[in-house]
């Protein structure tokens, strides 16, 4: 694999050959690996055997789908459709009916034991799985025969990682994630709704590069994304810290930026990146939080879609304590007459003794000068 | 070079009238440290979130360690240039260094909110190497450890161990090497800190990145002017022989440093355009011109072949350049700093007590050790 190939993809993608580049080392970086995995990276999506993917639907609402489209990056699409050879996904596909069906399996057949699997929503178990169907069939059989065949296979957001929206109470389908369904395999979970689609990228270019998964952790979540507390990198932490918060929206507190924990904050409680991440590829703290809304714990169960919006997060690290300092600091006072006084005084002291010191140096010198004299 | 030039120590009553009078003032200081270490900072100084350093920083530390280069300029007049004439000086020079920068570190743990952390400075795997305040930090530690090896001699000779003090002289260019490297290190730092304020600092101070030259330039004529002013009051307060002729030949240097700063400073400010700030009429506008006016004294005296044959105008020059260099560190930290967000701050009478009480401990020390040490070239020594 040399240059002349990685110009050769940056121009099928449509970007240049460093924004392309600067693009894979981006993922690395999100992956917490070196740039030369970046390098690795590119020279892995320059390879003309793109890895196959099948993606189911169950029950969601395509935003996870949306997520990835509608990145701010003009050419981000280009690379998602690119990096990999998306044969069946139901937004997506160019044919449609029997066709689209006919693709599915023609694919599953060609790529047996190598394609990769991802299934966004939740899978509806009550009554035989009969609340979600494709091409006459429920859900959960495409997803179990799709299994069969795969690599890997990915739960993308939280539907499909923990049951989200459509397991919330009383739960009438009997939404289950996937990883309840398909119990005999590895399942990876990428929660969130929708998802940050760099998390996903992520993963599915560490598979692309090195054949693995990245390191997961005990909710078989990546932990390169979901390692940390919101709480624990959000750019509002000093406030919490210092007591400082928005007790209303459009209050003083909201307006100066203060910590939003009081409205019901679940970054204390809620595991993702999304203050190092962010959305949108605007920067500038384009993410709930950082625009002024409450984080509502959408990549955690038994937080997002459970709990009230605005109900107080369980602080899992430090509880906050129940006096804090003053929002207003004293700023200092000016001059005081006594000060005034004794820095004078100071001065005078020092011109005082200059001016003793002169006037006796004058005379040591003007005998010393008597002195010379009469000696020469 | 030592044994060309003999010390003594002068003697006389230690416990005199004025030694009560800045006992008196060192115990207040103690009395209001005691204060400080029970009841926090906020107990005993003005300070504020906006203005972190006070007094204490600038004074005891910015502007004492810069009073305190006398050691540093006469180490690299005597050692470095080969000056040997010049070593009468070293000593005293010596000493009063050891007490500022000693006092100064002092200083810098007496301001520490958190002064029981102090000694992390001191670990490796706590240091954070894009700090300029941990140059500064361990460079005054390690310059003060190096201070007092270097006038080690001095106490060796007051307890005649002539084995010791051998054995340290065939070392002792090693200090002395490592003595004139730190501060040349730290002293310029002191301007990379102002650097690292940023837009916090007045525009006639926040030069084009000059300001750890402007550092070490005042750093060394602080350091002369102190030899100058010391040994003249040594002259006129102990009835020391006159050290007026070898001041003299500190004077070239003094000159052409004073150039040399002017031509920096000046040139800088119209370089950036903002030299008009200085006549706007603002208190660091007036500061500005006061503290100009305090380098102008000394270059006109030092220019001037009459008033420089007389000790006394050397001794206003003197004074006039430690003021100079005193109120240009007061201008750049305190006077021309603002933190924004309405922050003000004045030393309180209890901070500017403490500041008293340190250099009146630091007077005291000196005429402690004049008195019972050889410090001071003996009288018929250079007559």
């Amino acid at each position: 694999m040399n240059n002349n190939e990685l110009q050769q993809v940056a121009e099928r993608l449509g970007v240049s050959r460093r924004t392309f580049m600067k693009f894979c080392t981006g993922v690395a970086a999100t992956l917490g690996l070196s740039a030369g995995a970046g390098v690795q990276m590119a020279h892995a999506i320059a390879n003309p055997r793109r890895p196959a993917v099948i993606w189911l639907s169950a029950q969601e609402c395509t935003g996870c789908t949306e997520s990835l489209l509608r990145a701010n990056h003009p050419s981000l699409e280009h690379l998602i459709l690119d990096l990999v050879s998306l044969d069946y996904h139901e937004t997506l596909s160019v044919p449609a009916g029997h066709a689209a069906e006919e693709a599915k399996q023609h694919s599953m057949k060609e790529n047996w034991g190598k394609y990769v699997l991802v299934v966004d929503g939740s899978i509806p178990m009550k009554d035989g799985g009969i609340y979600c169907k494709v091409a006459g069939k429920p859900i959960v059989d495409h997803v179990r025969e799709a299994a069969e065949g795969a690599a890997a296979i990915i739960s993308i957001g939280s539907c499909a990682a923990w049951g989200g929206v459509p397991s919330a109470g009383p739960n009438p389908t009997e939404a289950t994630p996937v990883d309840k369904v398909l119990t005999d395999k590895t399942v990876v979970n990428i929660p969130g709704c929708p998802p940050n689609p760099y998390n996903f990228l992520s993963t599915v270019l560490h598979l692309v590069t090195f054949g693995t998964l990245p390191e997961l952790d005990h909710l078989n979540r990546p932990k390169f994304a979901y390692g940390r507390l919101i709480h624990e990198n959000c750019e509002r932490r000093p406030h919490f810290d210092a007591g400082r918060f928005a007790l209303e929206f459009g209050d003083e507190g909201h307006k100066q930026g203060f910590c939003l924990y009081k409205l019901g904050c679940k970054g204390p409680e809620t595991y993702a990146n999304c203050p190092a991440v962010e959305f949108g590829d605007v920067g500038g703290g384009a993410w709930p939080v950082g625009v002024g809304h409450p984080c509502f714990g959408c990549t955690e169960q038994g937080v997002g879609f459970e709990k009230g919006i605005h109900q107080l997060a369980d602080v899992i690290t430090v509880t906050p304590p129940t006096t804090f300092p003053g929002i207003a600091e004293p700023v200092g006072q000016g001059v005081t007459p006594g000060a005034a006084a004794l820095l004078g005084a100071v001065g005078g002291a020092v011109l005082g003794a200059t001016a003793v010191a002169v006037k006796q140096l004058g005379k040591a010198e003007a005998s010393e000068q008597s002195d010379n004299d009469s000696q020469s | 070079m030592s044994h060309h030039h003999e010390h003594a120590p002068i003697g006389g009553r230690l416990i005199t009238l004025p030694f009560l009078f800045l006992s008196a003032l060192a115990l207040i200081a103690v009395v209001l440290l005691v204060e400080r270490f029970m009841y926090g900072l906020g107990a005993v100084t003005n300070l504020n979130d906006g203005f972190p350093w006070g007094i204490w920083v600038v004074y005891d530390i910015v502007v004492g360690t810069g009073f305190a280069c006398g050691g540093y300029v006469l180490a690299l007049t005597v050692y470095i240039a080969n000056k040997g004439k010049y070593h009468p000086l070293v000593r005293p020079a010596l000493l009063a260094s050891l007490f500022g920068y000693s006092l100064g570190g002092l200083g810098a743990i007496v301001d520490m909110g958190r002064y029981w952390n102090f000694y992390q400075m001191f670990n490796p795997a706590q240091q954070n190497f894009n700090s300029v305040m941990l140059e500064v930090g361990l460079c005054v530690a390690a310059y003060s450890i190096v201070l007092f090896i270097e006038f080690l001699p001095v106490i060796f000779e007051k307890f005649r161990a002539d084995e010791w003090k051998k054995k340290l002289e065939k070392i002792l260019f090693i200090f002395i090497a490592i003595g004139v490297l730190l501060p040349t290190m730290h002293q310029s730092s002191l301007g990379s800190l102002l650097i690292a304020m940023g837009g916090k600092v007045h525009p006639l101070w926040q030069s084009a990145y000059l300001m750890p030259v402007l550092a070490i330039t005042t750093a060394m004529m602080l350091g002369f002017s102190i030899v100058i002013f010391e040994g003249s009051m040594a002259t006129v307060g102990l009835r020391q022989p006159s050290e007026t002729h070898l001041h003299r030949g500190l004077i070239k240097v003094i000159r052409a440093l004073l150039v040399l700063f002017f031509i920096v400073r000046l040139g800088d400010l119209l370089y950036r355009g903002v030299l008009g700030a200085a006549f706007s009429g603002t208190l660091q506008g007036n500061m500005f011109l006061l503290e100009m006016v305090l380098f102008l004294i000394p270059l006109v005296v030092l220019s001037s072949a009459n008033l420089v044959r007389q000790g006394r105008f050397l001794l206003i020059a003197a004074v006039s350049l430690l003021l100079a260099g005193a109120l240009y560190r007061f201008n750049a930290f305190l006077i021309g700093f603002d933190p924004g967000a309405g922050y003000i701050y004045f030393p309180s009478v209890k901070e500017l007590l403490v500041s008293i009480g340190i250099v009146a401990i630091e007077i005291l020390g000196y005429l402690f050790f004049v008195k019972m040490f050889p410090v001071l070239p003996k009288a018929h020594a250079h007559a």
